[in-house]
């Protein structure tokens, strides 16, 4: 994980995402998921790229089965932008940079 | 544009790519990988595997390896012999005349790049087949997964469909019931395509139940998958069934499709290949699933990404475009 990741669980989720002041990013994925996996240095660089628009955060679901729950996350990788505590966008599937930053265009 | 006139561009990244990435890496050859991109619903770098848990049968791997720890083995082996990898997907080719070229989005900027080489080894595999429904592809990630192993985890104890009569079917089917309550197997005929192995191991499995002579016409749900609607296709009859999850593995199609009308390809567009992985034209070179709908392994894939490598190699060598051999001792006697 990058430096610019954060590691949320169901403890410590709703207080980061309602007190960003940033969109954030939420990457739903688990230890064996193959495309997870593809897409992990993808958002490390886009982290690093962009550090004062967007935080890019990780949900294990293995260990966060309720968060996964409660946003109907149904595959992984699912990818969720949240602003103002509220999702905006929701990505499903594995994707590439530049797939990806098309998609969070309006976010960037 | 990108002037340098490279060796051997071996494109895409399974089994087969990264095989001959090793071996041509070796042999001095400086190959760029062009890799693909990341997907979960078509091919990707690393492969098939990629959408795998345990393969069992990769020789060398006694308690077997997750599918991607395997590729993510292969990709380090070829970096560290000195294979470049570039994360982009080739868009098109011109393989009219020498030095080859092939076209791929720059991984940052999006701009098309040029890439040339002496030789080409195309090792683009081959994709899942879907049904081709809109139901299908609106209720994507909301209950139609494209890989079993990322998502059966969701539909612990709920009832769910995979539609095909192949191993892959049965493979899937097998593996979904470790969370399912049921599984029910839709088939368009009466008999299995699978091997005896995975039928018999389907047929023991309690949680596994068959629909025959049968096809998806429909997925039913408004925001996530509900039922399907299928047809018995000797009676023409059709129903409605109850079910949370969605699976296809009807079969797959190569990744042929940039070099149609230029590579040799068979009615179902697999590359044809002659002594050993030749195609129609001198210097390409295919190997992996995208040559190959017999076998379709991870160790066929391997075997021929080698024969691609050392065919290429010397190929090279007769045109006299290969590096000269390192001289490992002194050259003064």
């Amino acid at each position: 994980m990058g430096q610019h990741m954060l590691a949320l669980t169901e403890q410590t989720f709703d207080e980061e995402i309602k007190g960003s002041e940033s969109p954030v990013l939420v990457d739903f994925w688990a230890e064996w998921c193959g495309p997870c996996k593809m897409i992990a240095p993808v958002l490390d660089q886009i982290a690093a790229d962009h550090p004062e628009k967007i935080k890019i955060a990780k949900i294990n679901i293995d260990d966060n089965l309720e968060l996964a729950r409660r946003f109907e996350v149904m595959s992984i990788p699912t990818l969720i932008l949240f602003k103002d505590g509220e999702p905006q966008l929701r990505i499903i599937g594995a994707k590439g940079k530049g797939q990806l930053l098309e998609e969070l265009q309006a976010f960037l | 544009m990108n002037e340098e006139i490279r060796e051997v561009i071996i494109v895409g990244s399974g089994p087969a790519g990264l095989t001959a990435a090793i071996y041509t890496a070796r042999a001095n050859l400086k190959p760029l990988v062009i890799e693909g991109l990341p997907s979960s619903t078509s091919d990707q770098p690393g492969g098939q595997l990629m959408l795998t848990t345990d393969v069992e049968n990769y020789p060398g791997f006694v308690d077997g390896i997750m599918g991607p720890d395997l590729m993510g083995r292969f990709r380090s082996q070829a970096e560290r012999f000195g294979a470049e990898f570039l994360t982009s997907k080739v868009t098109r080719c011109d393989f009219s005349s020498r030095p080859f070229r092939v076209w791929a989005p720059d991984p940052t900027t999006g701009e098309e790049q040029e890439y040339a080489s002496h030789a080409v080894i195309v090792s683009t595999g081959a994709r899942a087949l879907m049904l081709g429904l809109e139901s299908e592809r609106r209720l994507m990630g909301y209950g139609v997964s494209t890989c079993a192993t990322c998502d059966g985890f969701f539909f612990r104890g709920r009832d769910i469909a995979v539609v095909g009569g192949g191993d892959s079917a049965l493979e899937e089917a097998n593996f979904l019931t470790k969370f399912a309550d049921s599984v029910v197997v839709i088939h368009r005929r009466k008999a299995l395509r699978a091997s005896k192995i995975m039928q018999d191991r389907a047929f023991k499995n309690p949680k596994i139940k068959f629909l025959w002579d049968t096809v998806v016409t429909d997925v039913v749900g408004d925001t996530k998958v509900q039922g399907l609607k299928v047809r018995n296709v000797v009676t023409d009859e059709e129903s409605t069934i109850a079910i949370a999850g969605l699976f296809v593995a009807i079969g797959h199609v190569p990744n042929t499709d940039i070099f149609r009308g230029v590579l040799d390809m068979d009615d179902n567009g697999y590359l044809l290949t002659h002594d050993g992985s030749k195609t129609n034209l001198e210097g390409v070179f295919a190997c992996g699933d995208v040559q190959d709908h017999v076998y379709r392994q991870a160790i066929t894939a391997a075997g021929s990404g080698c024969m691609a490598a050392i065919d290429a190699e010397r190929w090279l060598e007769a045109q006299g475009e290969a590096p000269p051999e390192i001289n490992e001792t002194p050259t003064e006697w």
